[in-house]
């Protein structure tokens, strides 16, 4: 397998946390996930104690709340979550089961990229499993009247799934077109009922919280990124796979352990993250500094960078939703830029107006997707000025 | 004696909590969930919009209302974000006007068209956004060629996919307001199109013609098919009879394409307006409107007299109108075992073409197929409803041209004539004397009336105007989705009238009947009314159902003025009756039945009397069962 | 369930067996527009097609239009309009794998089968598609070959892959 550190994850006692959670009322629970401190491991760090809380607080009218599980693990370069699907799915269900108890939801739905087929078996079996040892089901654990279920939903092919709200739209049947802010999932997810979408990761970190204890987890990686994560390593490194470090890691130091250390640049983030040059390399892995779900992606030498952006860009355009303008008809755009600029077309009046562009998709796009896509060609502008400057005729 | 009964309706938004928004340093207090754009408009800020539209749920999707909200990391449309706390909102600073620039070109990079010769030039939404941010070049490029096929093989609508911008005004009123789903979208990210289902030319969808999309175009995407050019040449032509008539829905709106505020009516002043540009006659639709309310009151009768008296378990009711052909050709498609359930009576336009061919021509020495008929409508399912192959019974087309609304106003604009300051005159005889009731046929709710003034007076044998004030059944006006009325016919019935003597023996059977009526406008409407119908829900109870395929009858039709709004409608509306109420003020007929000119026709043509042979030969028709299922051409 | 959509009789009859089969996708997961994803990946499993009658049974069943099917089949990689071969072999083209040799596998595959990506062979067995980021970033290139994920594929390893899968249809 690809697992390349020591996991914590794989030390947890079997269902010790789901027992520590359910000799908790609710109530407790919730709050001790709140201090661990955990932000959403998917990449956009929202605090999961926080999303719980709306969640459970909101008017269920018909009495039904739902856990979803975003295993639509799509960023390029990102394969933690897979591996915890395939190595420890019971920690992920066990986590999903702790949040239904926290925020007395009866249903939950992993929603599985449909990319991720090959996974799927597994997870039905590790389910048939849990529901014949009485920790799915009825009264789980022995819990008088905590019923709570999980079923799998496939995919078919959609990266932007893997925003919550898309990927609630999807498990309704229809596209996987992001919905507008308002009003929040933990208020009306999916059907209309208060709804929590938790990250693999963030689901999976759960039951070691519960049963190590919230200051356990606080005491790991940064003030404002607690805990370990998990980080996909791949490019032009010499031992490419899933590696476990505290937030706060730099990226030197991903880069000796992965053994990429005459890296040009490194792709921080995905298609819908940075490129960070040699020069920021000291610069750290947390939401302060440098955010990511996991993704990092190690540039060699000699890597033109201008294929790299081109390479994201045509992602985008493909994989975009296409409902709002500035994503739909930018990205079309700022591909065509990069190529201008490869073939050494691009002016730097030009230039200036894709940055412009890009900084407005940024700004009033209508889901991360396009907010993020032009980040990696922003700081390619921003970051590597000379050798972009280089591309421009005199 | 007259009962509304009260539908479920929505639970209506909470009540009660304001908030304080500041929005460009004016402060306004708005209630809890108001829209950052519906706070701007209540203090004065302007903030430009594509994708939104007042009658549609709002989908943020355009981003050209984005506003700077303080402590918002980005810019937030302000179409969809509510107002729930108290906020500071800036809607026109650099930032903001900057990234609707770049939205604006990139919406104009793939707007593929010349402004000169498009038929929205100067109506065009985007056109106006591009004027107003200063695009002065195509900073994102132009395309120059069509990469779509362009649909322009139906009668009604025209469908250019060139020149959309994605802002789905048009899907979501064909779904939303319409239940009809002839659009959707389809493909994703840059490849994203709207389209019908198998890129089917419209004519072959369950597309019902109804236009309420191209009314909600921002672009030239979504137009009417345009005939003016065909009724010019008639116009020019000495050897053709050009005959007119006009509806009281346009008349009510035309006065928009000339500056006038939505609810001024025009209709005298378009008849000179008419003349000058070359009609040999102008004549008033509602004369029709009476006609029909005469054919099919008597219908009403007829099928509850077989259901009361005669025990037919098989009558089909509720009888339900069939004057709106949208309506029609959505029963046709989506109901078509309710077919049985339409009146048979031709719609206005309808008849009124028939008669015109046949005993206009015939008394005026005219050989019919030298006569052109025109109709001025605010609809453009009435071009597809001329052009319905059963509707030949003068054997030529009923009616060969139907103009709308905004056809005519660019007829009258290249001839130089200013509609609002034309003089004044009266519509040709022999059909130039119309009622009241014939002109609230362009209402929501007014056939309906017209019906009830009619059947009423003639059963009870008592002027209307005895039961309600001026002969106004308010309960079946307004702009409610869908209206349920029960009427109590007295104890005391009146004789039966003359022209009726064939039909019933007595009114004896009557009195004291329930009669439940309704009224539904919008196919969406339309649709949960007969699936409620289907499952013998409180409309399966009914005698009788108003259907109206446009929001706001007739005049919210998909050929009136562009654009609408329920504002604008219930402008139209006071309009029209106002124009009723006139009727009444000067000693005019108000009902159907009195209209001499129906009369007349009733002792000179149609002599076997309402619902006789006569009338079923010209003035009734029949339906087609067209079913769910689109062909194209794959078996599976 | 009562049929609503009225097939005209010749394409009733033709396409008995295809509504036959929707009807029972549809009862095992329920008759209800949530299900419609489900639904789409059972049919285009099974028919290796959804095709336009198909989309038209399936939105009657839910209770959905056509047009809105149509939208949902269209909006995601793995659906589509398109008529799939009996294996579906999709070459992840994101930048890991890129990186590690994409190119060389594509133009492999694209001379061993015959086809451009986008394809299908004549004889029906192969489809050539793109796919994004398959989660195989440690071992890369990777495609999917149907439900299967193979890391680390060379033009040599490909070309064997596919011919035995030919062995497998010739004899099988």
């Amino acid at each position: 397998m690809t697992i390349r550190t020591p996991l914590t994850l794989a030390t947890v006692h079997p269902d010790k946390g789901l027992r520590a959670a359910l000799g908790q009322a609710p109530i407790e629970v919730l709050e001790e996930v709140d201090r661990s401190g955990i932000r959403g491991r998917g990449g956009a760090g929202f605090s999961t104690g926080l999303k719980w809380r709306l969640a459970s607080e909101a008017p269920a009218p018909d009495g039904r709340r739902h856990v979803v599980c975003n295993a639509d693990e799509g960023e390029p370069g990102t394969v933690k979550d897979r591996a915890l699907l395939s190595e420890l799915p019971d920690l992920v269900l066990e986590g999903m089961t702790i949040a239904a108890w926290a925020i007395g939801a009866n249903n939950g739905v992993v929603y599985l990229r449909g990319e991720y087929v090959y996974l799927r078996d597994g997870l039905e079996d590790c389910l048939a499993r849990r529901r014949a040892s009485g920790l799915l089901g009825h009264d789980i654990l022995g819990t008088p009247g905590f019923d709570f279920d999980i079923h799998i939903r496939l995919g078919s092919g959609a990266y932007v799934c893997g925003e919550e709200t898309a990927l609630l739209e999807s498990l309704e049947g229809r596209r996987g077109e992001p919905r507008n802010r308002f009003p929040y999932p933990v208020v009306r997810g999916l059907d209309q009922a208060p709804t929590i979408v938790n990250n693999v990761e963030t689901l999976a970190w759960v039951p070691a919280i519960m049963a190590r204890g919230a200051d356990w987890f606080a005491g790991i990686g940064t003030p404002g990124s607690t805990g370990p994560k998990l980080l996909s390593i791949s490019g032009d490194v010499a031992r490419r796979g899933v590696y476990e470090f505290p937030f706060g890691v730099t990226v030197r130091e991903l880069l000796e352990a992965s053994g990429g250390e005459d890296a040009h640049a490194v792709v921080v983030g995905g298609a819908c993250g940075v490129c960070v040059p040699a020069v920021d390399f000291a610069r750290e892995i947390s939401y302060e500094e440098i955010s990511t779900g996991g993704a990092i992606i190690v540039l060699g030498p000699g890597r033109d960078l201008l294929d790299v952006a081109e390479n994201f860009l045509e992602f985008f355009v493909d994989e975009s939703c296409g409902q709002c303008t500035p994503c739909r008809l930018g990205n079309p755009v700022l591909l065509e830029g990069v190529r201008s600029l490869r073939r050494g077309e691009c002016t730097a009046e030009r230039l200036g107006e894709l940055q412009h562009l890009g900084r407005t998709m940024q700004d009033a796009s209508k889901c991360g997707l396009g907010q993020t896509s032009p980040n990696f060609f922003l700081s390619l502008v921003d970051r590597f000025g000379p050798e972009i400057i280089d591309r421009i005729p005199v | 004696m007259t009962t509304s009964i009260p539908l479920p309706t929505e639970a209506p938004a909470t009540v009660g909590a304001t908030v304080r928004a500041t929005i460009n340093g004016r402060e306004v207090e708005v209630g809890s969930g108001t829209t950052v754009l519906e706070a701007a408009h209540a203090c004065g800020v302007s903030i430009p919009t594509l994708c939104h539209h007042p009658d549609l749920i709002d989908v943020g999707v355009c981003r050209v209302c984005v506003v700077e909200v303080a402590g918002q990391k980005n810019l937030q449309p302000s179409c969809v974000f509510p107002i729930t706390e108290e906020l500071e909102v800036s809607t026109h600073t650099p930032r903001v006007a900057a990234a609707r620039r770049d939205i604006i070109d990139l919406l104009l990079s793939e707007h593929c068209g010349d402004c000169r010769t498009c038929a929205r030039n100067g109506t065009c939404e985007l056109q106006d956004l591009a004027a107003d941010y200063g695009v002065d070049h195509y900073r994102f490029g132009q395309r120059t060629e069509p990469v779509f096929v362009r649909d322009d093989t139906g009668p009604s609508i025209v469908f250019d996919p060139d020149k959309c911008i994605l802002c789905l005004r048009c899907v979501r009123t064909c779904a939303e307001l319409q239940g009809v789903w002839a659009l959707g979208v389809t493909g994703r990210g840059a490849g994203v199109r709207v389209t019908t289902f198998a890129d089917l030319p419209l004519s072959s969808e369950f597309c019902i013609n109804c236009g309420q999309c191209l009314n909600r175009c921002p672009t030239a995407a979504l137009t009417a098919v345009d005939v003016t050019a065909r009724v010019r040449a008639a116009l020019e032509d000495p050897r053709k009879h050009v005959v007119i008539q006009t509806a009281p829905a346009p008349r009510a709106a035309l006065g928009e394409e000339f500056g006038l505020p939505p609810g001024t009516p025009v209709t005298w002043q378009l008849n000179t307006a008419l003349r000058e540009l070359g009609f040999d006659k102008v004549f008033d639709t509602t004369f029709a409107a009476d006609l029909t309310i005469i054919e099919e009151g008597v219908e009403l009768i007829e099928r509850l007299y077989h259901a009361l008296v005669l025990g037919e378990p098989d009558t089909a009711l509720p009888m339900f109108t069939s004057c709106s052909p949208g309506w029609v050709k959505f029963l046709e498609h989506g109901f078509p075992e309710y077919l049985p359930h339409l009146s048979t009576c031709k719609s206005p336009q309808q008849m009124f073409g028939t008669l015109i061919k046949t005993w206009y021509a015939d008394r005026n020495g005219l050989d019919p197929a030298d006569v052109v008929s025109v109709a001025l409508m605010p609809c453009v399912a009435k071009k597809f409803e001329a052009s319905r192959p059963e509707l030949t019974d003068s054997g030529f087309a009923d009616v060969d041209l139907v103009l709308t609304a905004r056809e005519l106003a660019k007829m009258l604009r290249q001839q130089g004539i200013d509609l609002p300051s034309e003089p004044t005159s009266d519509f040709d005889d022999p059909f130039g004397t119309a009622t009241g009731s014939g002109v609230i046929f362009g209402a929501t709710g007014g056939v309906m009336e017209a019906a009830l003034r009619t059947v009423l007076e003639l059963v009870t044998g008592e002027p209307v105007e005895d039961l309600y004030a001026h002969a106004d059944i308010t309960p079946v006006r307004g702009f409610d989705d869908v209206r349920l009325v029960e009427l109590t016919i007295p104890d005391a019935v009146g004789p039966v009238p003359s022209l009726l003597a064939d039909l019933v023996p007595d009114w004896d059977w009557l009195r004291g009947v329930t009669l439940r009526v309704a009224v539904a406008h919008g196919t969406a409407t339309a649709r949960r009314v007969v699936e409620d119908i289907r499952a013998g829900g409180r409309f399966a109870g009914c005698h009788f159902i108003e259907f109206m395929a446009c929001p706001g009858g007739c005049l919210g039709g998909g050929g009136q003025p562009i654009p609408t709004s329920l504002e604008i409608r219930k402008a139209r509306a006071r309009a029209i009756y106002a124009e009723d109420a006139a009727y009444g003020k000067a000693g005019h007929a108000r009902k159907s039945h009195e209209n001499p000119a129906v009369q007349r026709l009733y002792a000179e043509l149609l002599t076997d009397g309402p619902g006789g042979a006569t009338s079923h030969r010209l003035l009734h028709t029949g339906y087609t069962a067209r079913g769910t299922f689109l062909p194209t051409g794959q078996k599976g | 369930m009562a049929m609503q959509l009225d097939l005209p009789d010749t394409v009733a009859e033709e396409g008995a067996e295809l509504v036959a089969a929707i009807d029972d996708i549809v009862a095992r997961h329920g008759a209800k527009r949530g299900e419609l994803l489900p639904i789409l990946q059972d049919l285009l499993a099974e028919r290796g097609e959804i095709s336009d009658l198909a989309m038209q049974v399936v939105a009657d069943r839910l209770g959905a239009a056509p047009s809105e099917v149509q939208g949902v089949v269209t909006f995601y990689s793995f659906l589509g309009v398109e008529k799939r071969g009996r294996h579906v072999i999709r070459l992840c083209h994101t930048l890991s794998c890129v990186m590690a040799g994409t190119r060389d596998v594509a133009a492999a595959l694209e001379d061993e089968l015959g086809i451009p990506f986008g394809g299908t062979t004549p004889d029906g067995m192969f489809t050539l598609e793109w796919a994004n980021c398959i989660g195989m970033c440690s071992t890369p290139p990777a495609l999917l070959l149907d439900a299967e994920a193979l890391g680390g594929v060379t033009p040599a390893h490909v070309r064997e892959v596919i011919a035995a899968l030919r062995a497998e249809g010739v004899h099988g």
